[in-house]
């Protein structure tokens, strides 16, 4: 079966393809296009590692196919900073409260968390956890997952209030 | 995890994602969210042949309130049926139960069609519809029909929709303002399937009870409406013994089989704490 040419945004580039439909989504990000950032982490669609944004919400990369992503905009690890093209506020937070231990799970942490806030700029601590229920860590570093994307919350939120 | 190779279809129009059904017969399947399906072609246990995306066919996301029914096109995501204000104000057990659902990432591609059309009696949306009452659309290459919840699933994964029949809307009644309403769900962990799970929805005028609707996921090959139990609440006050009386008849229609979710009969006490847990709430909200 032939090839199908597939048009996608990623990380704010235009890209065309040619890819067979039945490639996975993650497949396609990290062996053709070599952004190796979303992880594969148990392939079944439970672990999260492969978590991108796709048109402004998160999926999981491995449980959908390439041609289903045609015409998509997808957002990576890889295209997440901050201003000025530093770390993002939520990469700075995990460093600082040790969200990541092995970092296997950070990569879908972080993207996942990244659209929580844009969802839900101000949770509780339920609603991160509840938030983040589709994304596992094997080193079960939840609480200071938990704690980072608090804090990085309380920043942005301070951060929007100053420039108010 | 390679699936079998496919050739990919996204009409967007319905008719023509039926004429492609007709045309390639049963080496085709629709995928809507994918959430089942692309699980089952990563292991090879589904290797269509043809894959019909339904994604581009924008009657089929259309969702709203009409003439005393809430209508859900089948291809609405369960994370938009969570934030649609005016749906879970009309219907909040949907929302209850689509936020017990699998997780965010799922819950965002996963849709309601999906969840209801393949007869999978581990999900939750099956049980849900037959305590709605729900209608199915179906639409096939010799027209339309309709086929209500409580018809529609025969055994597991084996539903009345044929091979070349979409299902393409979810007509709910829309309850009666004051209704009570509850899902209840025992699993092991997120994203795991019910252990078991209970559903009710039931109203009351001064204080008696005046309908009542049970229906139970993954308590047997397909999802099972209890209606005698739901007939013994009619005419009580929804007092415990009542209660414990429709949950007892409730849990003697199901047929659990053991699992790694664990033996027969602890599934079944599992299915009474959840339908004595539903049936106290849903009566505590009734007005």
């Amino acid at each position: 079966m032939a090839k199908a040419h597939v048009k996608m945004t990623v990380n704010g580039r235009e890209i065309e393809a040619l890819a067979e439909p039945r490639t996975l989504l993650i497949h396609f990000l990290r062996e053709q296009l070599e952004l190796t950032g979303p992880h594969i982490g148990c392939e079944t669609g439970h672990c999260g590692a492969c978590t991108v944004d796709l048109d402004g919400r998160s999926v999981k990369s491995c449980n959908m196919f390439v041609a289903q992503a045609d015409g998509a905009n997808v957002t990576t690890i890889e295209g997440i900073q901050g201003e000025g093209g530093g770390m993002h506020v939520l990469q700075e937070m995990f460093r600082e409260h040790h969200g990541l231990q092995c970092g296997y799970c950070t990569p879908g942490m972080i993207t996942r968390a990244y659209r929580l806030l844009q969802e839900t700029p101000d949770p509780t601590e339920e609603e991160v956890r509840f938030g983040l229920a589709g994304n596992l860590c094997r080193c079960t570093g939840y609480q200071n997952i938990v704690k980072a994307v608090l804090a990085a919350a309380a920043q942005m939120n301070a951060s929007k209030e100053a420039a108010e | 995890m390679i699936p079998a190779k496919f050739e990919y279809h996204r009409p967007d129009t319905l008719s023509e994602a039926v004429a492609l059904l007709a045309h390639h017969g049963d080496d085709a399947r629709v995928i809507a969210g994918g959430q089942s399906l692309t699980p089952m072609m990563k292991l090879r246990l589904a290797a269509p042949g043809h894959l019909v995306d339904l994604q581009a066919i924008a009657e089929l996301r259309a969702r709203g309130s009409v003439a005393g029914f809430v209508k859900i096109g089948a291809t609405c995501r369960q994370a938009e049926l969570i934030t649609d204000e005016s749906i879970s104000r009309l219907c909040p057990l949907l929302r209850e139960a689509a936020l017990q659902i699998a997780d965010p990432q799922v819950r965002n591609m996963g849709t309601i069609g999906g969840n209801v059309a393949n007869g999978d009696p581990g999900n939750d949306m099956p049980g849900l519809m037959q305590c709605l009452n729900a209608v199915f659309a179906l639409q096939g290459p010799k027209g339309g029909r309709e086929v209500a919840a409580r018809d529609y699933y025969e055994a597991a994964y084996v539903t009345s929709a044929a091979d070349d029949e979409i299902l393409t809307l979810i007509k709910i009644p829309t309850p009666p303002i004051g209704h009570g309403w509850a899902y209840e769900k025992q699993k092991r962990k997120i994203g795991d399937y019910a252990t078991a799970a209970a559903a009710v929805l039931l109203t009351k005028t001064n204080g008696v009870c005046d309908s009542a609707s049970i229906a139970m996921t993954n308590l047997g090959e397909t999802p099972l409406f209890a209606e005698e139990a739901g007939k013994l609440l009619v005419g009580s006050t929804l007092d415990e013994a009542a209660l414990k009386a429709a949950a007892k008849a409730a849990v003697a229609i199901t047929e659990p089989a053991e699992d790694g979710r664990g033996p027969v009969e602890f599934k079944r006490a599992v299915a009474e704490v959840m339908l004595l847990r539903a049936l106290k709430r849903a009566a505590g909200r009734a007005q």
